[in-house]
């Protein structure tokens, strides 16, 4: 597909039903998930975190002991998805993982604003790549999305994918920035047209990050992508999920707007970094029967 | 006479400086001893003690890092709003407990005067529990005591506001911050305190109370991981206090068993623990510092 024409498809989406959009996430919202299922719910979710860390005092010793957390948060926990770093981090997390089955993510083209020229956008996702990232997380040209430049965004998508080669490009929307649903809706399948195998809300650097109704709107998307083209999409909420609560309502949407086939590490993930603690606390007062608490989790 | 609706007060719990109802929904009713009834209490869950808990382990380390003397000058600041209110607490306590007006009055003004006598231990009692000790060798050696943590109090059934106040005072003087359950059948004094306590400075969750049932509360209380002392006065029950101390026993919570003293001092002591620096004496006469 040619740049000229996914700008015109996406130009001819319909608008979101706001009202609607927030009263079906607020309703999916309200499902009580309780003992069996809650216990299967939390190791379904500790089994998708991207366990992140995004910091500028990241060093490689902290970045070490994520990757131990990463492979076996706690005792009977199963191992998380992945481990999301910045590139300079990338071969650190690598050799920590290696063989364990925990994928290296690592975040590039200029994280978190991208306003650094294409070249260099390019040459930060090769380099991540050659060092050992199996994913990658790339934001899009959020200037050139909002001046109506689609085109540029969706070339700039397609470039950073063959840069990325092998590794699955997650293309982060940052829709805390895109100020409209219709603009997230945009945003989503421009990208998946130019070749995402992901889609991401944030880079949780901004001050509005992930929320149901973004996220239900993005695995809207996705559904109706692959029911127009037969492509499988993912989906991962970043940023401002912190508690089991609000995971749990994150999978009850995965489950009722996309069903069992995402339903899985694979097509599903959670950008998080304090949400992890909060399930293990979580899965400990299910082992045990009391209350747990941060004494008995890791300080990050 | 006016015709005029009177507005009667919701009795709610005191979470996180906040005054919500019970996660629940549930309340109960109280009633006067001879079974009038006074009002509607929110009856808490176990999970308005899981909030509670986390609440108070928010608030507990700026409310330890807090200098003595600002817990002193807050403690201070709670007894006077008490005794700005001094004729509504006697009102009600005469009708929660059946006590005759000015006995009520004279357990009010107790309150006050123990709430006052804490505020005053808050910066003594470093120098009256820890000190420099003797050692033999090129060192200076000094203990320091240093707060719990999260405190379970579980305040006494009979003694609405006194046994409240003295039950909380120490514990929080100590630098603790507390999740109370109150008296179980006349917990009305205790919600009142609570909005003492909202309007004196003192920072939202150091003090969390709740209303409601001490068999269904006191379980989640002992048993909960992030809570560092557990005070049994409320529990009548002797096997229920029992069972207690045996899950406070799981993460060696310090325990205070019924019908434990008084003394100012002793009370200040249970909710603390200690820690002993060594120095080495001539590094720090090499690097300047003054003892």
């Amino acid at each position: 597909m040619s740049g000229a024409e996914a700008a015109s498809l996406v130009r001819s989406l319909p608008g979101v039903d706001a009202v609607g959009l927030e009263a079906r996430a607020a309703s999916l919202g309200t499902r009580s998930v309780k003992k069996d299922s809650k216990a299967r719910a939390i190791d379904l979710a500790i089994s998708m975190i991207d366990l992140t860390t995004l910091e500028g005092a990241d060093t490689p010793g902290k970045v070490r002991t994520l990757c131990a957390k990463a492979v076996r948060p706690d005792p009977g926990a199963p191992p998380v998805a992945a481990v999301c770093v910045y590139p300079s981090m990338v071969a650190t997390a690598a050799e920590a993982l290696r063989g364990t089955g925990v994928k290296v993510a690592s975040v590039a083209t200029g994280f978190p604003a991208g306003q650094v020229p294409l070249e260099v956008r390019l040459n930060d996702t090769e380099a991540a790549v050659k060092a050992g990232a199996d994913e990658i997380d790339m934001v899009v040209n959020r200037g050139a999305f909002l001046s109506g430049d689609l085109e540029r965004v969706f070339h700039e998508i397609k470039a950073v994918k063959a840069a990325a080669a092998e590794a699955r490009l997650k293309v982060i929307l940052e829709t805390g920035e895109l100020v409209t649903y219709d603009n997230v809706r945009r945003a989503s399948f421009l990208a998946m047209h130019a070749g995402a195998d992901f889609i991401k809300t944030s880079t949780g650097k901004v001050g509005v990050n992930a929320t149901l109704p973004v996220t239900l709107l993005m695995m809207q998307a996705v559904r109706d992508f692959r029911a127009a083209t037969g492509t499988q999409v993912g989906v991962k909420p970043a940023g401002g999920i912190r508690n089991t609560k609000d995971a749990i309502k994150y999978l009850v949407c995965v489950n009722e707007v996309l069903g069992d086939d995402w339903l899985s590490d694979h097509w599903f993930r959670f950008g998080a970094s304090s949400l992890l603690n909060d399930l293990l606390m979580q899965r400990q007062k299910l082992t045990t029967g009391r209350y747990s608490g941060p004494d008995y989790v890791t300080v990050d | 006479m006016s015709d005029r609706l009177r507005v009667k007060k919701t009795y709610k719990l005191y979470v996180g400086g906040k005054f919500p109802r019970s996660e629940s929904g549930r309340s109960y009713p109280v009633t006067t001893p001879d079974g009038t009834e006074l009002a509607n209490a929110a009856l808490a869950s176990r999970k308005d003690v899981r909030d509670a808990v986390a609440a108070a382990r928010k608030a507990h380390r700026p409310w330890a890092a807090a200098t003595a003397y600002l817990r002193g000058q807050i403690l201070y600041r709670a007894a006077e709003m008490l005794e700005g209110r001094s004729g509504q607490f006697a009102a009600e306590l005469a009708s929660s407990t059946g006590a005759d007006p000015g006995e009520a009055l004279g357990t009010v003004e107790a309150a006050i005067d123990r709430l006052v006598h804490y505020a005053g231990w808050t910066d003594k009692f470093a120098s009256v529990a820890g000190g420099a000790n003797p050692v033999a060798g090129p060192y200076f050696n000094h203990t320091k005591p240093e707060p719990l943590g999260v405190v379970g109090l579980l305040a006494p059934q009979d003694d609405p506001l006194l046994g409240l106040v003295e039950t909380i005072a120490p514990a929080v003087a100590a630098g603790n911050a507390v999740v109370v359950v109150a008296s179980e059948s006349r917990p009305l004094p205790a919600i009142g305190f609570a909005e003492v306590l909202a309007t004196s400075d003192l920072p939202g969750g150091v003090v969390n109370l709740l209303s409601g049932r001490v068999a269904e509360l006191a379980p989640w209380l002992a048993s909960h991981a992030d809570v560092n002392g557990l005070d049994l006065t409320g529990v009548d029950d002797p096997e229920l206090a029992a069972g207690l101390e045996r899950e406070a026993a799981e993460n060696l919570k310090v325990v205070r068993r019924p019908g434990s003293g008084t003394d100012s001092l002793a009370s200040l002591r249970r909710w603390t623990e200690y820690k002993t620096v060594w120095h080495p004496a001539g590094m720090a006469a090499a690097a300047g510092g003054g003892y």
